[in-house]
This record gives structure tokens, sequence and C-alpha cells, in this order.
């Protein structure tokens, strides 16, 4: 049974009433047993939790630290390409865009390499705009033999595939692929996903199944915070991390909680959601669940950044760019999104040692598989 | 002394070297624990980097190290590892971990047997990690693993000696040593395996994660020293009830003094 059964039995609007229904007293009861408890998760994510903030990044704090010690794994994206077949409004990428196009060949692949080992990268995500002919699973064969000489961990954010295309690029040692459903509220998703494939709503709520169902090492969810109303979102992601465990033990799972941020020009977020509300987020996620990794990007800004790390955070990027070609020719040209953190590799591992943190490079060793 | 294939050690204290906030951090917390046989994964390790920030301290400290396979899912995974390990730092002792499983990182019987018996035939030390299973010991024994780690909790859980009843009958029957891994939570329990008559524990999250792992390294050293002691001394049995001393059988013992001088006469 795939996750679109499980979502098509929650009633949403059901799930919204109860979880701004939420009584301090529930909270206090959610904060007793949260672990793989759905009901306490959605306790945590409630208003009515804000007042327990503290105690709630303090046992967050605890548990990350008694899971995965001392250290935050360090990654960064390689953007292959921004060409796009899909029109969502809140994507810099969006077909409609008049930006420059540009796919990486190997020879312009091999140089943005060369310039991540210098900095000690051995984890990779992938990342491209989603156009299936130009930019699909014939280039993604073609291209990922090349990378995966050069990095431990690769993994891989585009669009959605099939079975088929999935473990053939598992084959070709692809570790996980991280697949954002932006937001589980179908109304919602439809009005801003208005050209493309992307448009099909359950083929990408299910592609996680089919990756476990493959055992790949990793799945990553993600909804992008603020499309629509963010405890809920989450709440729903939480279902679909708990029907993805029970499910596929072999796999490990990752969250990413990038923030929709009003600004000049771009869509305005449905629900903002603030700072507090961010770390509600982390610290809800890791009392739900103490294994689950936690990914933060460049999106947030530093002092931000520095300020999250203990609560829950296991994976971070550094020292990002969002174009495809930018860390050879860096310029702002051909971006997805503006990045608020900007320090470099070097500045984020000694930020740190100096908060106590080791950076984590290397994880895996990629002639294992 | 603890003798495990032909290495003695005096510490009966194994450390890890995960969870450290930075290398220093990691030695003074080594040192402090007094340990001869540190284990370190292999996946960590960066060998085409001059400058890893784990291997390097590490050696030089001249403590035995026990490479590990940590983060391997299969049996074939874990041989590359292995490999890597004995290339790497010239030793054939490895500590065979496989846990296909992310979320309680649990040992996979089926492929540590499998690989136990291709490093055992290719001339590894091995010490595997597994479950508190003694049947499982004795199939790991009989293939000629030189000690077995069986899991006193899961794995980082702080959770103590939670299979206490299975890891007694694996010490009770195993002709190798036993060394207790994975879930000792506080320095008590440490005490409590060696007093079970475990070999040696192996402790990392407890001293890693700790506030101060170098102190906590030391109370660890100092509670496996007092459980071997205590048991070495040998302890006295339990009983539900209070022992009389004047048992109800003592007129027995008065019979046959009386019979005895009764004879003498």
């Amino acid at each position: 049974m795939h996750f679109d059964s499980v979502f098509a039995k929650l009633d949403q609007v059901d799930l919204r009433l109860a979880l701004y229904a939420t009584t301090p007293a529930q909270v206090e009861q959610a904060l007793h047993n949260p672990a793989g408890n759905i009901q306490a998760l959605m306790a945590l994510l409630s208003p009515a939790a804000q007042p327990y903030l503290e105690t709630m990044a303090q046992r967050a704090s605890q548990l990350t630290q008694q899971r995965f010690g001392h250290t935050i794994n360090l990654f960064i994206p390689l953007y292959l390409s921004n060409l796009c077949a899909n029109e969502c409004d809140y994507c810099g990428f969006t077909m409609s865009n008049k930006i420059k196009r540009k796919v990486l060949n190997l020879n312009e692949i091999n140089k943005e390499i060369d310039i991540l080992k210098r900095n000690k990268f051995d984890s990779v995500l992938l990342v491209a705009g989603e156009h299936e002919s130009k930019v699909g699973i014939d280039y993604f064969c073609q291209v990922l033999p090349t990378i995966k000489q050069h990095f431990s961990q690769v993994n891989m954010e585009v669009q959605p595939l099939s079975s088929q295309d999935y473990a053939s690029l598992q084959l070709l040692g692809l570790d996980g692929v991280m697949l954002y459903q932006e937001t589980y509220n179908q109304v919602t998703y439809a009005q801003h996903h208005t050209r493309g494939k992307k448009q099909d709503f359950s083929y990408r709520l299910t592609s996680p199944d089919r990756l476990g169902e493959l055992g790949i090492d990793k799945i990553g969810l993600g909804v992008l915070l603020g499309l629509d109303d963010w405890r809920l979102d989450a709440l729903m992601m939480g279902y679909h991390l708990q029907h993805l465990e029970n499910r596929y033990w072999r796999s490990k799972l990752s969250i990413s909680l990038p923030r929709l941020r009003p600004c000049v020009g771009g869509i305005q977020p449905k629900s903002v959601l603030s700072d507090s509300g961010l770390v509600q987020l982390i610290c809800a996620f890791r009392l739900f669940n103490a294994h689950l990794e936690i990914s933060l990007s460049t999106r947030e800004s530093a002092p931000m950044r520095n300020h999250l790390i203990p609560l829950g955070i296991t994976h971070m990027s550094a020292g990002s760019s969002t174009q495809p070609g930018g860390y050879a020719n860096p310029s702002k040209a051909l971006e997805q999104f503006e990045i608020s953190d900007e320090r470099s590799v070097q500045e984020i591992s000694s930020m740190l040692s100096q908060r106590g943190y080791q950076a984590i490079f290397k994880d895996w060793e990629r002639d294992w598989h | 002394m603890l003798k495990i294939a032909d290495h003695t050690f005096n510490s009966r204290l194994f450390c890890g070297t995960g969870k450290f906030a930075n290398s220093q951090t990691m030695l003074d917390a080594l040192h402090a624990s007094g340990s001869e046989l540190v284990t370190l994964a292999m996946k960590r390790i960066d060998r085409h980097s001059h400058t890893d920030n784990l291997m390097l301290p590490l050696q030089k400290t001249g403590i035995k190290l026990l490479p590990n396979t940590s983060g391997a899912r299969t049996a074939k995974e874990a041989l590359f590892a292995a490999e890597l390990g004995r290339e790497m730092f010239a030793t054939n002792w490895v500590k065979l971990e496989i846990h296909p499983d992310p979320k309680y990182l649990l040992p996979d019987p089926i492929e540590t047997l499998i690989a136990a018996e291709a490093l055992v035939k290719k001339g590894f030390v091995v010490l595997p990690y597994v479950h508190a299973d003694p049947v499982l010991c004795r199939r790991l024994e009989a293939l000629g693993c030189a000690a077995v780690m069986p899991l006193a909790s899961p794995i980082g859980s702080n959770q103590g000696l939670v299979t206490k009843a299975f890891l007694q009958i694996i010490i009770e029957q195993s002709t190798v040593p036993v060394v207790i891994d994975a879930g000792i939570g506080c320095p008590s329990d440490a005490t409590a395996a060696m007093e079970l008559g475990a070999d040696a524990v192996l402790v990392n999250t407890a001293i890693a994660s700790s506030r101060s792992p170098q102190q906590m390294a030391q109370c660890f050293k100092q509670a496996v020293e007092t459980g071997r002691m205590a048991y070495e001394a040998g302890l006295g049995q339990v009983y539900q009830y209070a022992q009389h001393t004047s048992p109800l059988t003592g007129f027995l013992r008065e019979n046959q003094e009386h019979q005895g001088g009764l004879n003498a006469l």
C-alpha cells in the first residue's frame, strides 16, 4: 500500500480543527511520550505548544546529541541544470521566468567537482529543474558515474521518476533522493503548480514508496513552509514519515524545512513561519523521531543557522551556489533562490568547532556498494 | 589479564571514537579511560586526505586500533570495510558490524554470520557485534571468531543491561572472550556487566555525549576495574529470603557428632 491510500483517508479539515483545538494538557501529555506518536506530534506542532518551547528545545537537543553526538554532517548542492518544464510560482526556475537556461555537460560538471573536492566535500546533492526530455533519466545515467567517482554519498533532488529509473540510478551508485511535496493541500498545490508534469500530485506523493521498495539508503521529504498552513503541512509530513518508516525499514529518513519568505515580486506566504515557529517544528520532529535526519539549507541566515544547530539539526549545506556552474563561474543570473548564509565552508567548520561541534565531511565509502 | 587472539590487555574497557566534539576531547577521554583498544569507523576515514582529523591523532596515541565496519548493511559492504582497515592500519583485527536498520541500528545476524566466515578465512581476527543471542554466539565461535560482542541494549540508547538474562547464558557458554557492547549508559551498568563475568565492555556514547567526556571516561575506568575485582573476589549468591545462621538441618550435624562420639567409645 502506497501513501496515497493512507492520504485519501486523512481528513485534513478534521485534523486542522484538532490541531488548533489542542489544549496545554494535551501538550504536556505529548511531552511524556512523543516518540513515534502521531497524536503527540500534532500536539507539539499546535499553537498550544508554544509556551513549552524551551522544554521542547532542551529535550530535542539532548536527544540529538545522544543519537548523533557533537557532530554535523556537511554536504553541498551541485546544480546540474535550471531548465524546467513546470510552472511553479514560487520558484526562480519556473518556465516562464526569462532567465538564461543552462544544462551542465560533463566537462562543466568536472570543473564544479574540482572546486567542491578542494573544499573537502564528500557528500553531494544533485539538483536540477524538472525537464523530462533534456534533463531526464538518460542525462542522469550519463553524468552519475562521473560524479560518483568523486563523492561517497550522492543524493538527488530532481523530478519524480519511475521505479525502473530509480533502480537504474541506484545501480550507478545513487544513495538517496530528496523529493519535497511542497504542500499536502491538493487545492493549494494545484494553485501553485499550473503547468507541467509537476501538476501530478499523486505521482509525486507516491515516489518515496517507489524508492522505499528499492531499499534506497535515504529518502528525504519536505514541504515549502508557508505555501499553506505550515502546522498542518508539517503534520501531514509526519504521517508520511510514519508510513515510510513502518514499511521500508532499511531506508534512512530525512526532512528539510525550507521557509517561504515574503519577498518583492514573489508570492506571499499563506501563513508566515516565524523564527519561533521554525524552532517549534525542528523540536517537534526531533521528539517525534530521534533518528530522523534534519537538514538545514543556506536559505536561513547565518545567525539563525548558528542558533538552530543544537536543536536537532544533523545536516547542513555550506558555501552553496544555487545555479548550474555557479562554483566555477559565480554570478547570480541563473540562480534558483537567494542564499542567506553566504559563509564559506571553512567559516562554517570553524563556527561549528567554536560551538562544540565537529564538521563531518565523510560518512560512507563510495566503493562499498 | 585479558587475552584476545594473540594480544593481552590490562584494561578491560574498550572505547569508541564517534560523537566527540573534536579530536582533542576524544584523545583526552581515551587517555583518561586507560583503554588499550579503541574502535574507529572505516566509513569516516578519508584515505585520500593526508590531514584526516580522526586517523592521525589516534595513530599517535599508540593505542591498539580496532577498525570497524559500521554503516555496512550487507556482508559484502563489511568485507570491503574490513579490507580497507587492514590496508590502512596494518592490522588484521576487525570489529564486524552490519546493521541494515537505521532506526535501532540492530545487527543483522545472517549477514554477520556470512561475513564472519569469509573474514576468518581471509585471516582476520574477527570480533562480531551481535544481538545477545547465545546460539549465534556459539555459531560465530565455531567459525573461529576471536571474541563475541553481544549488545546490552540498542546502541547509543544508554538503557543498560536490558539483555542481561541472555548475556549470562553467553558468558556461561562462551569459550572466547565476551565483550559487552552497546547500550551501556552509565558506570554502574559497566560494573554490573563486569560482575556478570563479561571479559570486557565497549563504551562510546555514554562517554562522548556526556558534558565532560574526560571525567566520564575516568568514571568508566574505575567502574570496570571495580566490577572485575568484585567478580574475581567472588560475589555472594543472591537469595530471596534471609539465610539463618542456625539452619533447620543443624540437628543432623549434631547427631553425627554425637554418633561419632559414641563410636569412639
